[in-house]
């Protein structure tokens, strides 16, 4: 059992009540009313050594199947990407790993430095000048970005678009649903699956605080409309908040060049593995007004100097905006966060620079290119469902009537290749839809495979 | 002996930022095979650059290993912040969270293929339940903070469905500062109850306080002073006999783990710190994990999916049919890496470490305020036994030598050790909040004890010395109201403050350090 973990002896303990004064260690628990009292201990497994539980969690998650062990197609807000050997690495260095949040400046200047370094590069990347030092994910983020609109402006209206990730959707309906915020749904054209803006400019009134995008979409496309979305949204007095996956910004041009007062998003491709869907890391930037900083949710670190003003040195700042300090007034209840994802992405980025990340960006948007052209030859198959530009996800359906969009994920799981998502229950218009991933981990022949088991699942055959 | 913490350092500066180390043209890892297809994106969209550092490899590596080594954590020394449990980490649970089988899934994939993950999942809840004496338990929550929010909202919900207008949540003035937040985030307005002259809930204000109105009251038990809430069942009848919910903080659960359970105790909602009580490590602010249990009635109330298993499938599985759920508070189902570290622990220590764990945590508490009541210039205005932690004042040292809490707090670290939490809980002034975590031996107590003791008599002979401490850490005290006032949140502000100074030097750029 752990007992490793403690360094207390009977003997010392004893040698310790001794001199607190008590008999034994009962008397330091008598005022806990004996009716609450556990009679009996706790009803837990018997304890495990180390090799024993080493075993047994081993043998547990053997059941699980990696996808690296299959050829995987899922995206939909966590993205499997190569993580670099020394990302793991140097974010396991106890000095990091072990420490808490850094509010003693002074022994904490390396994860503070390092912090402000994943603010820097991120703000890089959106083209924004501020970045906190993390939210818990992407959903959380977007929930914080509707109630910060709200701070803002005084107003009680959020627009989104209809084809969000549901995830997402139902997390910032909590987010905002203390201060009985309201979301508008805003539709989509259904040849190109953009933005209906003439009623999104229906919509947006004084009421309105912010219009909310993704780009890329859950479902794989670009919003083409950026720019006229930015102006309504401006024009309406409200602020443009943008949902991404970083990656994407490799390649594509950042939200802060077409109008984005906020950009949230998922951190984790940028050195983190899937983990089943966590740890994650929220994404969390805005432009660089007074207004906005201060009803910015989430730690942030900035750079300062010694007292004696001679030396360059890093701290948690701006902390009346945090609960700690303001209470029921606080910009958010965040406190812990996602700190050692964040130094994993800022390690990632640097080691990326601008040409590994334009590459990687690439490669995942060629894989995604590949995979549909060879898709959409498939009779019984439409690849993709809408007609716009796409990123590293598209839609794949089954227009094969009787064809189900689960029966022939269940036909690809036969043939040893996991399909896309299933999106039809969230979304009944769009049909038997599912969203598919590529990322620079797919080779050509895992595509291949994908294309030829496709081939076969739309036949019947297994 | 006397403390030195690395100080990697240029002139002006500890170690560069990433943006001025490398040289152009350089890159740190990945080099892509040839593409497939031309990436189908129109030239409109596509960016014409982007600002990132050019570094190899082991530049990327030096750089960061300096950064970690100008950084304390708990294997480094001691650690006693109050409140955040700073206990050891075991290694094995970064190796079982690590392995491909736990990283390398997708929450999205099919359940024959994450049986091994629901099946753990599933044995976490049943443990958690155990431990705090809930129902059920939804793992989903990525921090304490998280999980009172999502408790929160559970109260609403319960409330709603009963067709109930409440509209407030009690807390005590001695709780953590997230409890006030996250009640006002759900839409609650707080009603504050002083502590009565031993510390713990002033009952007869809580009875006052307590009407029609009252949703919740929120409380941590052992409480932010590291008492037991002795009059819990009384407390717990006040707020049931008037319709209100118990909800428990579960960031103190280190002090009674194994002896007394949240459930017993009347709470109908708790929250866990995996990262606290179950030794997952902290990371410098997170990932954590914040699980909500809850009683039997409130089940339905909570976020889907939760995992179920088929008895007769043998056979794990998500379940989204829950009429009655809020919905979702986190993408997915939690921080599933920090799920395997816990559950590990769980595992290693079982039922009779769990209580060895508080055993050795309360008495490691009580013996540093035994040792500390011998000195004067260290006031514990509550009278003990305490829990897991323990609230010492130096209210002595700031009236008579102007030395404050932070001044004590700051020489610490100049010993090796971290500072504990200070000028909390705000009940008690110039507070230092010491909790030794089991961790540690009766050595390292005394040694923490003696450096207590050492900087009191200081503070008589040398106060100065005390109030620029530290001066072993890599850096010493910074200019935080410049922080504030000018803030430089990015290299990009940097950037554009040089520019300015540039511009217009009236005074020297002193904090300059580009080569």
């Amino acid at each position: 059992m752990g007992s490793h973990f403690l360094p207390s002896t009977r003997e010392s303990l004893n040698e310790m009540l001794r001199e607190i004064g008590v008999a034994n260690i009962e008397e330091l628990f008598a005022d806990i009313p004996s009716k609450i009292r556990l009679k009996h201990g706790l009803n837990l497994p018997p304890p495990m050594s180390e090799s024993e539980v080493r075993r047994h969690v081993k043998t547990m998650l053997s059941k699980n199947k990696p996808f690296t062990e299959m050829p995987t197609f899922l995206g939909g807000g966590v993205w499997p990407h190569h993580v670099p050997a020394h990302v793991r690495s140097l974010v396991q260095r106890s000095e990091f790993l072990t420490s808490y949040t850094p509010y003693q400046a002074e022994t904490s200047q390396g994860m503070l430095q390092a912090l402000f370094e994943y603010q820097s590069l991120v703000a890089e990347l959106v083209g924004l000048d501020i970045a906190n030092s993390s939210m818990y994910d992407w959903a959380t983020a977007a929930g914080e970005a509707a109630l910060m609109c709200a701070r803002v402006t005084g107003r009680k209206r959020f627009l989104v678009p209809k084809l969000i990730s549901p995830e997402r959707l139902s997390v910032l309906k909590n987010y905002i649903s203390g201060p009985a915020l309201e979301t508008v749904e805003i539709g989509y054209n259904s040849a190109t699956g953009q933005l209906r803006v003439d009623e999104l400019e229906g919509q947006l009134g004084e009421d309105v605080a912010g219009v909310y995008i993704e780009n890329p979409s859950y479902l794989g496309f670009l919003e083409t409309q950026v720019q006229e979305i930015a102006e309504a949204a401006h024009k309406a007095g409200a602020l443009f908040v943008v949902g991404v996956n970083p990656i994407s910004l490799g390649l594509l041009k950042p939200p802060g060049d077409y109008g984005a007062d906020i950009v949230v998003g998922e951190g984790q491709p940028l050195g983190n593995p899937v983990s089943f869907g966590g740890p994650t890391l929220g994404i969390f930037a805005c432009r660089d007004e007074q207004k906005l900083l201060r009803q910015m949710p989430g730690r942030l670190v900035g750079m300062t100097t010694t007292l004696d003003g001679n030396t360059r040195g890093y701290t948690m700042t701006l902390q009346t905006r945090e609960q700690h300090i303001r209470r029921e007034r606080a910009t958010s209840n965040i406190c812990s966060n996602e700190a050692l994802c964040a130094v994993s992405a800022a390690i990632y980025l640097s080691s990326m620079g601008p040409s590994g990340l334009r590459e990687v960006a690439e490669t995942c948007a060629s894989n995604a290119g590949y995979a549909m052209k060879k898709l959409r030859k498939i009779k019984g198959l439409q690849v993709p469902i809408f007609d716009s530009p796409h990123f590293n996800e598209f839609t794949l359906k089954c227009v094969k009537p009787g064809l189900g969009i689960e029966t022939f994920n269940d036909r690809l799981l036969e043939l040893g290749v996991h399909g896309g998502t299933p999106v039809q229950r969230e979304f009944p218009d769009l049909g038997e839809t599912a969203v598919l991933c590529t990322t620079e981990l797919h080779t050509k022949e895992d595509i291949d495979k994908l294309v030829e088991a496709a081939a076969r699942a739309v036949e019947g055959k297994k | 002996m006397k403390y030195r913490q690395a100080r990697w350092t240029s002139d002006v500066c500890l170690e560069p930022l990433v943006f001025e180390l490398g040289g152009k043209g350089r890159r740190g890892t990945f080099s892509r095979e040839k593409l497939l297809s031309d990436p189908e994106i129109p030239e409109g969209f596509i960016r014409a650059s982007i600002n990132l550092p050019e570094l190899s490899e082991p530049e990327v590596v030096r750089h960061y290993t300096r950064l970690s080594q100008m950084n304390f954590g708990v294997d480094s020394g001691f650690y006693p912040l109050g409140s955040c449990t700073m206990k050891y980490n075991p290694k094995i649970s970064e190796e079982l969270a690590g392995l491909e089988t736990a990283t390398n899934i997708h929450p999205y994939q099919s359940e024959e293929t994450v049986q091994g993950a629901l099946e753990l999942m599933h044995n976490l809840e049943r443990s958690l339940a155990e431990i705090a004496g809930v129902s059920r338990v939804c793992l989903h929550p990525a921090a304490g903070a998280h999980g009172e929010l999502l408790g929160m909202l559970l109260v609403r919900a319960h409330f709603k469905l009963k067709g109930e207008e409440r509209t407030e949540v009690i807390v005590p003035d001695s709780a953590h500062g997230t409890n006030f937040t996250s009640a006002a985030m759900a839409g609650f307005n707080v009603v504050v109850v002083p502590s009565d002259s031993r510390g713990r809930v002033d009952i007869a204000a809580l009875q006052e306080a307590v009407t029609k109105k009252t949703a919740a009251l929120m409380l941590t038990n052992p409480n932010t002073l590291g008492l037991f809430e002795d009059g819990i069942l009384e407390i717990a009848k006040i707020v049931h006999k008037a319709g209100g919910l118990l909800y428990y903080d579960g960031a103190n659960l280190n002090g009674i783990m194994g002896k007394a359970r949240p459930g017993d105790m009347g709470f109908d909602i708790v929250h866990f710190n995996l990262h606290k009580t179950f030794s997952t490590p902290h990371g410098g602010g997170g990932p954590g994990a914040g699980p909500v249990g809850v009683c039997k009635s409130l089940e339905e109330f909570l976020p889907a999916p939760m995992v179920e298993y088929n008895k007769k499938a043998k056979r794990y599985y998500l379940d989204y049919n829950r009429p009655y759920s809020i919905g979702k508070i986190k993408s997915f189902y939690g921080n599933f890496g920090v799920l395997v570290k816990a559950y590990t622990y769980i595992l290693m220590m079982g039922a009779e470490g769990l209580e060895a764990v508080t055993d050795a945590a309360v008495v490691n508490a009580n013996y540093i305020m035994r040792k500390l009541e011998e000195l004067s210039d260290y006031e514990f205005k509550y009278p003990g036994p305490c829990k897991h932690e323990a609230v010492v004042s130096v209210e002595p040292l700031k009236t008579e030598k102007e030395v404050t809490a932070r001044d004590v707090a700051k020489s610490l670290l100049d010993y090796g050790m971290h500072a504990p939490t200070y000028y909390f809980p705000p009940i008690v002034p110039e507070a230092l909040m010491i909790e030794p975590t089991e961790t540690e031996s009766k050595e390292e107590l005394d040694r923490f004890v003696d450096a207590l003791k050492r900087i009191a008599e200081e503070a008589h002979t040398k106060p100065e010395k005390l109030r620029s401490s530290p001066t072993g850490t890599a850096i010493g005290r910074l200019d935080e109201v410049k922080a504030a006032r000018e803030p430089i949140l990015s290299w990009r502000m940097y950037k554009r403050e040089k520019t300015k100074d540039a511009e217009a030097p009236p005074q020297e750029i002193k904090n300059d350090a580009t080569p």
